[in-house]
């Protein structure tokens, strides 16, 4: 982590709601480097955007969010591709991933206001797609860290609230 | 019915302590709801997995029992090599080094092994609460030298050559400094080695805070004055887990000096407190051998460094001066120009907007006029809380 831009990053990671002049001055850098900065790293398409950290079972509790694992058979000239942004095209699905190992191939996740829309969600759009081979659905239980951030517990800061 | 006259059967000396401004304030805070506190002298990372993990271990495999008084030897190896790295100063593990409860006990058994009564110690404030309390009730008389703003809250050589007398036995060396954050750089230090080379008083270097030093070359590294030319012989130091480590609550600290000192410190440890916590040595010594450790105390500092500009920063641009502290992780801004003392700014902050910092008067008179501010906090807690704290700013207008 040695350069700005990784130290930007860094920073946003954490929180994406300060603005450039806390940002520069946590690296003691000018607000304006950090403006053109953060302006280059989304031109390149290295910052697609900023999204909040929702406990989404806390906002709805009949909300659901499952992961699918998909076996498909890769096609010819465009391999894993066209399926895959077929998939993503889906207003109810929030990441797409190829993935390594073998025992499958794509991981999807879909995020939906019931566990019937999840289902058939898979049944109706992903089962049936061409190339599809197989899919598995395991439903988001119970969230503990996103994004790097834990979920907070009433344990969450211990300290006393005033200590030499 | 109860008949005694508890005033008569207490020690005076235990009487005539105060109780610490800190605790005052604590007991308003606490009285209320939904405060934002910003306030508490811990991180607020938790202890590094891997020293969590050795110590699960050594309870699992059994290892709770007493250690030599002195600590484990492996331990004091460890710590040994790790002070040799930190402030290039060799000691001997076997006769120079106490495993100590945490800096407080290395602090108390230090002035208890060197004040008679009448004893002056010289004590820089604003300082942390500790110190003038356990030289009063070792029956020492505790002389306070007042750092400055103006001086970057330094100890300059001229405050300390006032402040000296023929009963001027030892001096504390609280740097780097909570409250203020203020360091010793070590040109500084080495015009202080030099009032005190031709005397005979110990300076009792408190370096808690070492690890905590900001700023990116070699040369802004902590430096202690141990590491002067004569100086280690004349200086004991401090130091422990408690604040680089997140080890608060581990109780773990070490105090360190030439063997005739540590030799009667060690007696006060074995009568008062035996040994230190077993179960915390065996973790502290994946704290100082593992690499991860070291990685994550890396991200530790690089994470006070960037709160410290920000919190520097948005009180300037408050209107409330903020000096540029380069240690520990408070920050010590000046609260003068609302007309307010430190203790009314605090009250009326926390019963207003239910912000709590402390007043500066808690580390000592010199403190008046101004606040500690804790940056032990995430980014998050403390762009909130100043929020609030410019809120309140506006209404005072």
């Amino acid at each position: 982590m040695d350069n700005i831009r990784s130290k930007i990053l860094h920073i946003l990671r954490g929180n994406a709601r300060l603005s450039d002049e806390q940002i520069a001055a946590m690296l003691g850098i000018a607000a304006k480097q950090v403006a053109a900065e953060i302006a280059a790293l989304e031109a390149e398409g290295i910052l697609i955007g900023f999204s909040a950290i929702i406990n989404e079972e806390k906002h709805d509790p009949n909300a659901v969010t499952a992961i699918i694992s998909l076996k498909v058979s890769p096609q010819f000239e465009s391999g894993y591709g066209v399926i895959a942004n077929k998939i993503a095209q889906n207003r109810e699905v929030v990441n797409v991933q190829l993935m390594s190992g073998g025992q499958y191939d794509l991981a999807v996740t879909v995020k939906c206001d019931n566990f019937r829309e999840v289902a058939l969600f898979v049944s109706d759009h992903l089962a049936v797609m061409d190339g599809v081979l197989s899919t598995a659905t395991h439903f988001i239980l119970q969230r503990f860290k996103e994004k790097g951030a834990l979920f907070p517990s009433d344990a969450d800061d211990e300290r006393s609230l005033v200590s030499p | 019915m109860n008949n005694l006259d508890y005033e008569k059967i207490l020690s005076d000396k235990v009487k005539n302590v105060k109780f610490s401004g800190i605790r005052k304030f604590f007991d308003i805070a606490a009285t209320m709801d939904n405060v934002i506190s910003l306030s508490v002298g811990e991180p607020d990372f938790k202890t590094p997995w891997a020293i969590r993990r050795k110590a699960i271990l050594s309870l699992e495999t059994g290892h709770t029992r007493y250690s030599s008084n002195s600590g484990m030897a492996e331990l004091r190896d460890e710590v040994c090599k790790y002070m040799q790295n930190l402030i290039g100063v060799t000691y001997n593990p076997k006769n120079e080094i106490v495993m100590t409860v945490g800096g407080s006990e290395a602090i108390d058994i230090a002035i208890r092994a060197l004040v008679n009564n009448g004893d002056e110690v010289l004590v820089p404030e604003p300082c942390f609460v500790c110190y003038s309390p356990i030289v009063e009730l070792t029956g020492g008389v505790s002389v306070p030298i007042v750092t400055k703003v103006e001086d970057n809250f330094k100890l300059t050589p001229e405050a300390l050559k006032a402040a000296i007398t023929p009963k001027t036995k030892a001096l504390i060396l609280p740097f780097p400094n909570n409250p203020t954050g203020g360091v010793m750089r070590r040109g500084e230090l080495e015009k202080i080695a030099e009032v005190l080379r031709g005397t005979n008083i110990i300076t009792i270097s408190d370096e808690i805070y070492a690890e905590l030093t900001y700023g990116g070359s070699d040369l802004n590294k902590h430096v202690s004055i141990a590491s002067l030319e004569g100086m280690r012989e004349r200086t004991i130091v401090i130091n422990g887990f408690s604040k680089a480590f997140a080890m608060t609550g581990w109780r773990l600290g070490w105090v360190s000096g030439p063997e005739p000192i540590l030799t009667q410190i060690l007696k006060i440890h074995q009568y008062a407190i035996m040994c230190s916590p077993t179960t915390s040595q065996y973790a502290a010594i994946t704290a100082l051998s593992s690499p991860e450790v070291r990685s994550d105390i890396e991200f530790m500092v690089n994470e006070y460094d960037m709160r410290r500009r920000l919190c520097v920063k948005s009180f300037n641009d408050m209107g409330l001066t903020c000096f540029n502290p380069e240690g520990a992780f408070y920050v010590f801004p000046c609260i003068k120009s609302t007309g307010l003392t430190s203790e009314e700014f605090c009250e009326r902050l926390i019963k207003a907007k239910r912000v709590a910092v402390v007043p500066g008067t808690a580390f000592g008179a010199s403190g008046e006029g101004f606040v500690r501010v804790s940056y032990a906090y995430s980014l998050k807690h403390l762009t909130d809380a100043f929020a609030r704290i410019e809120e309140f700013l506006n209404e005072l207008i």
